[in-house]
């Protein structure tokens, strides 16, 4: 596949369709995969890259590179769940979608190097998938695991393997997944007690740096600035000073992006401190749908956004005090 | 209960300036009581409500913040409260998702014409609140009193 994808690059580089090519190359480690701009045949060439740990959704780029050069034209490789964002964003008027050339890449669900690391495989230099396992070469030879045991974990909980969005497709087109249990553990924590949720938010939470990696890999968080880089708030740029800040962060964040998250999920994999980031956004995803009706972020880009509409007959907010556990 | 008998909750009333906020001038000039701890901030609408007012409210000190809008229908500006009511919802329903007394939030529609209703609602709320006792789950230690 990252073969083909390799040679449709260059072929539509070289015939002068587009000008940039989003997509990924490695990191500092090889399953370390980032996003990549690539301008040139040589560079695709050698470095270019596509396998199972390129979990990273670089919808967010082509809006980076269009800021840049609004004109130019930008091929991107997306996977499904980055199709969602793309469309979001094109929604919003943040991408110019006649200049962005998008080619669909079926995806399986990615590799969680955490996982494979956790397994006890070591000296990782690249994966491949081969049906129900993943085989991860490493220094010391090549290593299978399970692809149940090594598989993201919001690639388990997969809610569309269905491209939204594409001019042309390599690999296979997927369908949404129903009933794909992704609100499985928010259900868990709204049947807990108060003390208990708090007790869990509070471990998680008090973990926060602060290093805004959750904000800034957000295909959502597209503000030209963030209410937390006003110089006025008192919390710019700066570590939380107490258990209130750590709250409030991650509180208005998960707000600011109500609606409007497509539950990409790489909020929780870029954590370095592992929360559970998409826990919150995923809460206000399964309120939306169980209150004002389905809705999934990223469908299209014509559909009204949850809250910056209404109905007449909307449930009161009283209504929060009348189920689950107080 | 020692505790409790003594201790006097702050609270926080959001009014829109079009029904509740003359709804608690109305009932002022009607002589209704109610506690002197409700502390009221006028807002244009109560879609003017920030989620990070409410948030910045409970870090200063605020023990139960209320929001009080026109009846859904009779906004001022049409369709403000429908917004509000969408937002308000579900923040407070993350807030209760985080562990933090659902009782300490209330949404209230309190027309201009209803100072009685907005004097039973603040004593009601004080109540709860005392009850509940003082906010520690949102609170900054910095700016405890």
């Amino acid at each position: 596949m990252q073969e083909v994808m390799k040679k449709r690059a260059i072929e539509l580089l070289s015939d002068g369709t587009v000008a940039k090519v989003i997509g990924w190359m490695p990191g500092e480690f090889s399953y370390d995969m980032t996003p990549a701009v690539f301008t040139t045949a040589e560079e695709i060439e050698s470095n270019f890259v596509y396998n199972d740990f390129c979990g990273a959704n670089v919808s967010k780029y082509v809006m980076r590179e269009q800021k840049k050069a609004s004109d130019a034209k930008i091929l991107v490789f997306l996977k499904p769940c980055d199709t969602y964002s793309f469309n979001q964003l094109t929604a919003e008027h943040k991408i110019v979608r006649e200049n962005v050339y998008v080619i669909g890449v079926g995806c399986d669900g990615m590799a969680d190097v955490e996982k494979i690391k956790a397994a006890g495989i070591e000296g990782i230099t690249g994966i491949e998938s081969d049906g129900d396992k993943f085989i991860v070469k490493t220094v010391y030879g090549d290593e299978t695991i399970a692809r149940a045991d090594a598989l993201a974990e919001r690639c388990a909980a997969c809610k569309s393997k269905k491209l939204t969005v594409y001019d042309e497709i390599i690999g296979e087109d997927g369908e949404v997944v129903e009933n794909s249990g992704r609100f499985d553990l928010v259900a868990k924590l709204e049947a807990m007690s108060a003390d208990e949720r708090f007790e869990f938010w509070r471990n998680e939470l008090s973990r926060c740096i602060r290093c805004n990696a959750c904000r800034n890999v957000c295909p959502a968080c597209t503000c030209e600035q963030c209410v937390f880089d006003n110089p006025k708030s008192g919390i710019d740029q700066k570590a939380a000073a107490d258990s209130f800040e750590e709250n409030m962060f991650h509180i208005i964040r998960a707000f600011h992006v109500a609606g409007r998250c497509t539950d990409c999920g790489e909020c929780s994999r870029v954590c370095p401190q592992h929360i559970p980031l998409h826990l919150l956004n995923r809460k206000f995803i399964k309120d939306i749908n169980e209150l004002y009706g389905d809705y999934q972020a990223g469908d299209d880009t014509e559909s009204k956004h949850p809250l910056t509409s209404f109905t007449y007959d909307d449930a009161e907010p009283s209504v929060i005090h009348e189920r689950g556990n107080e | 209960m020692q505790v409790n008998e003594q201790f006097t909750p702050t609270i926080v009333a959001f009014c829109c300036n079009w029904c509740s906020y003359a709804g608690a001038d109305l009932s002022g000039t009607n002589r209704l009581q109610y506690p002197a701890n409700v502390k009221i901030i006028r807002v244009p609408c109560s879609c003017r409500v920030n989620p990070m007012f409410i948030l910045r409210a409970f870090q200063r000190g605020a023990d139960g913040v209320i929001i009080c809008g026109c009846h859904p229908g009779d906004c001022h500006y049409t369709t403000g409260n429908y917004y509000a009511r969408r937002r308000t919802t579900l923040l407070f329903s993350m807030l209760d998702y985080l562990g933090i007394e659902r009782n300490r939030t209330r949404v209230e529609w309190v027309s201009a014409a209803e100072g009685a209703k907005f004097a039973a609602t603040m004593n009601d709320f004080v109540a709860q609140i005392t009850e509940l006792g003082p906010n520690r789950r949102l609170e900054d230690l910095r700016c405890r009193k």
